[in-house]
């Protein structure tokens, strides 16, 4: 058993900044856990806090039901993957492999034979003898999670090792690792900003923000019933659409969207919806008018920007934002919809579109918490 | 939290400007350093021919650079004067120590105040260095004064006239400190990290990582300590009174009286003296132009 869990645990430093607080969570035994966040959310401090690279202000951490927080990250027995991989570069491949089994005093015959199997496992069989300098990006992240292996460590500390990789690499890096840790069955926890490489990689998902832990689940789960604003606009590419609207008596209306029997509370609320609920209107579903803008054909599917009635909510998912064209006047609000290539579509086309009631998320426009 | 970390070196800039049409065989800063460089060569050049010279060319005004024959004699003529053996020993032996011991204590002494958190660190090194900042004229009579005491209360061995005189205030020097911490600071610390993760103690991580990729800082100090031991002579003229503790730059006086200077067998004996120096920076210098190696991250 290596399940490692969080115990109330808060960081705080000097400023004072509260990079984590109070997080309590476990990445069970063999399970690949994912935190997930907008940079600086606390995601990486926590995973340096497993590490021991920082120590806790306050509460504790346990590995496999010991507690560790005041070990030496020597006696923790886990392995990390850094951003940059950290390859000992004055070593050749092989060294970077074997350094942190001769650091342990194993035998050398013993070193050979599993910096064999790593190699073989990662196929750097042909570059054990070069060093860091000599290799590309992908090899580099290979040796990193070579040297991560080959220690057979209580768990794996993954801390964003795809984010150097260019786009095509990662994604088959992505499906490796994926690979990789089923065959071996070790618990890991991955950090990343990714929310897509977070969807594809995590048995579980705990999406952070501000040093707090907002939701934790099963990517599935988490993407169909986010628990507050923030994870439902953090998680989903493009991003969930966030429109200001009222409830009242059972009904949720939002500019000329008028969704019955929702059965939400009186009062200020957030209605999401995501860009693949919507469809080209009919079969009497509840619907709005929609003002084409921007069309994006990705071949499987088409990226529909455009214009509604109504009023944007702002969600501070702490990433960037770039607007190059000024944002619409007050009553008209923009949109993002993804449809069928089938579906023909030009700018500046009006047309109406449909929502299946069952898929508007009811956000309280107060607190951010779904309301359903 | 994830702070953007620049680990990357700036990518060499590879001037892709038009080319220019080249009418000279070699770059125009060239035509500027050439003169320089001819008057920092000249009292080499000098020196070198005075070493070959009879005495009477060598006292000529002006100086004779095209010598009749080569007068080789000089040289064991300069060897056999005074005991040059033992003061090449002597020197050798205090500069090797010299220089070792700033390796290894100027390392330590780095590191710690690049990368070991502890209690009135930044005020320590401050003070430190605004030591540097003491002439060495000020600090003489005290160091004096201190090698004197440490002959008397500690051991005759590192007193005055002795050579662990020459030895002792030089075994650490706050240049060296503040060059090997500014040079650790600039490692990426996930290195670091890295090798305390996989196991290494923190001496370890000193040992196997930080310093050898530490290289050409190590070896810049090593030239400069050598440098300045090897060519010291005020602390060596005041701290040394017996011949067979002399140095080199020491026995050199033998060249001089009051009256005379034997400057052919003077001059030879500087360029015998010289040979270590100019080793050490040819084995040197690739270090100096090397730049840093972070090869192992991104990139």
């Amino acid at each position: 058993m290596s399940d490692v869990t969080f115990h109330g645990v808060t960081k705080v430093f000097p400023g004072p900044t509260v990079a984590v607080d109070d997080l309590s969570i476990t990445a069970e035994d063999g399970e690949f856990l994912i935190l997930v966040g907008p940079s600086g959310c606390g995601k990486t401090t926590a995973l340096r806090m497993v590490a021991g690279l920082e120590k806790p202000t306050s509460g504790s951490i346990s590995i496999g039901g010991q507690d560790i927080t005041d070990l030496s990250p020597r006696e923790r027995d886990i392995a990390m993957v850094f951003q940059n991989y950290a390859l000992y570069p004055h070593m050749t491949v092989y060294k970077n492999l074997a350094f942190g089994l001769k650091q342990r005093k194993t035998p050398k015959d013993e070193i050979d034979r599993r910096v064999r199997d790593a190699s073989g496992m990662l196929g750097l069989d042909d570059l054990l003898k070069r060093k860091p300098g000599q290799l590309s990006g992908g090899q580099r992240q290979r040796v990193a999670m070579g040297r991560a292996l080959v220690r057979e460590p209580k768990a794996f500390l993954l801390d964003e090792p795809l984010s150097n990789l260019d786009a095509k690499l990662r994604v088959q890096v992505r499906a490796d690792l994926k690979q990789l840790h089923r065959r071996l069955g070790i618990t890991t926890v991955y950090v990343t900003h990714d929310q897509v490489e977070a969807m594809t990689l995590g048995d579980r998902i705990a999406v952070m923000s501000n040093g707090r832990l907002q939701q934790l689940g099963v990517p599935q789960d988490i993407y169909d019933h986010p628990a507050n604003m923030f994870v439902a606009a953090f998680i989903g590419s493009p991003a969930m659409n966030m429109l200001r609207g009222v409830a009242r008596e059972g009904r949720v209306t939002a500019g000329d969207l008028d969704v019955p029997e929702v059965g939400v509370p009186d009062g200020d609320v957030v209605l999401g919806i995501r860009p693949e609920a919507v469809r080209p209107a009919g079969d009497g579903l509840p619907s709005f008018e929609f003002e084409v803008q921007v069309v994006e054909p990705l071949g499987d599917e088409v990226i529909v920007r455009g214009a509604v009635t109504g009023q944007l909510a702002e969600v501070e998912t702490g990433e960037e934002h770039a607007e190059l064209l000024p944002q619409l006047p007050g009553s008209r609000a923009v949109i993002t919809a993804r449809f069928d290539p089938e579906v023909r579509l030009s700018p500046g086309m009006r047309m109406r579109l449909g929502v299946h009631p069952d898929r508007v998320h009811v956000f309280d426009a107060r607190t951010g918490e779904a309301v359903r | 939290m994830t702070k953007p970390i620049a680990l990357e070196p700036p990518a060499v800039v590879r001037a892709t400007a038009p080319h220019r049409r080249r009418w000279l065989p070699f770059d125009r800063w060239h035509l500027f350093l050439f003169p320089f460089a001819l008057v920092m060569l000249f009292p080499m050049l000098w020196m070198l021919v005075t070493s070959i010279e009879t005495i009477s060319e060598a006292r000529r005004f002006p100086p004779v650079m095209i010598p009749e024959g080569i007068h080789w004699q000089n040289y064991p003529n300069a060897l056999k004067r005074g005991a040059f053996g033992t003061y090449f020993l002597n020197t050798f032996f205090v500069t090797m120590t010299v220089v070792v011991g700033n390796l290894v204590f100027c390392s330590l002494a780095g590191y710690a105040f690049a990368r070991v958190k502890f209690f009135g660190r930044e005020v320590v090194f401050m003070l430190m260095l605004a030591t540097l900042m003491i002439p060495y004229q000020v600090t003489i009579i005290p160091e004096f004064l201190i090698v004197k005491w440490l002959g008397t209360h500690i051991s005759p061995q590192i007193g005055i006239d002795s050579l662990g005189a020459l030895i002792v205030p030089g075994i650490v020097q706050v240049f060296g400190i503040f060059l090997l911490r500014q040079f650790f600071r600039t490692l990426p610390v996930e290195l670091e990290e890295a090798a305390r993760i996989d196991g290494a103690s923190r001496l370890g991580v000193l040992f196997k990582i930080v310093l050898p990729l530490s290289l050409p800082a190590l070896a810049t100090l090593a030239a400069l300590t050598f440098l300045w031991t090897w060519n010291d002579f005020l602390w060596p003229l005041i701290a040394i009174m017996s011949p067979e503790h002399y140095t080199i730059q020491l026995g050199l006086m033998n060249f001089q009286t009051a009256h005379t200077t034997s400057w052919t067998l003077l001059m030879a004996a500087n360029v015998m003296s010289m040979i270590p120096l100019l080793i050490v920076f040819l084995a040197a210098q690739k270090y100096f132009i090397q730049s840093v190696a972070t090869s192992g991250l991104k990139g």
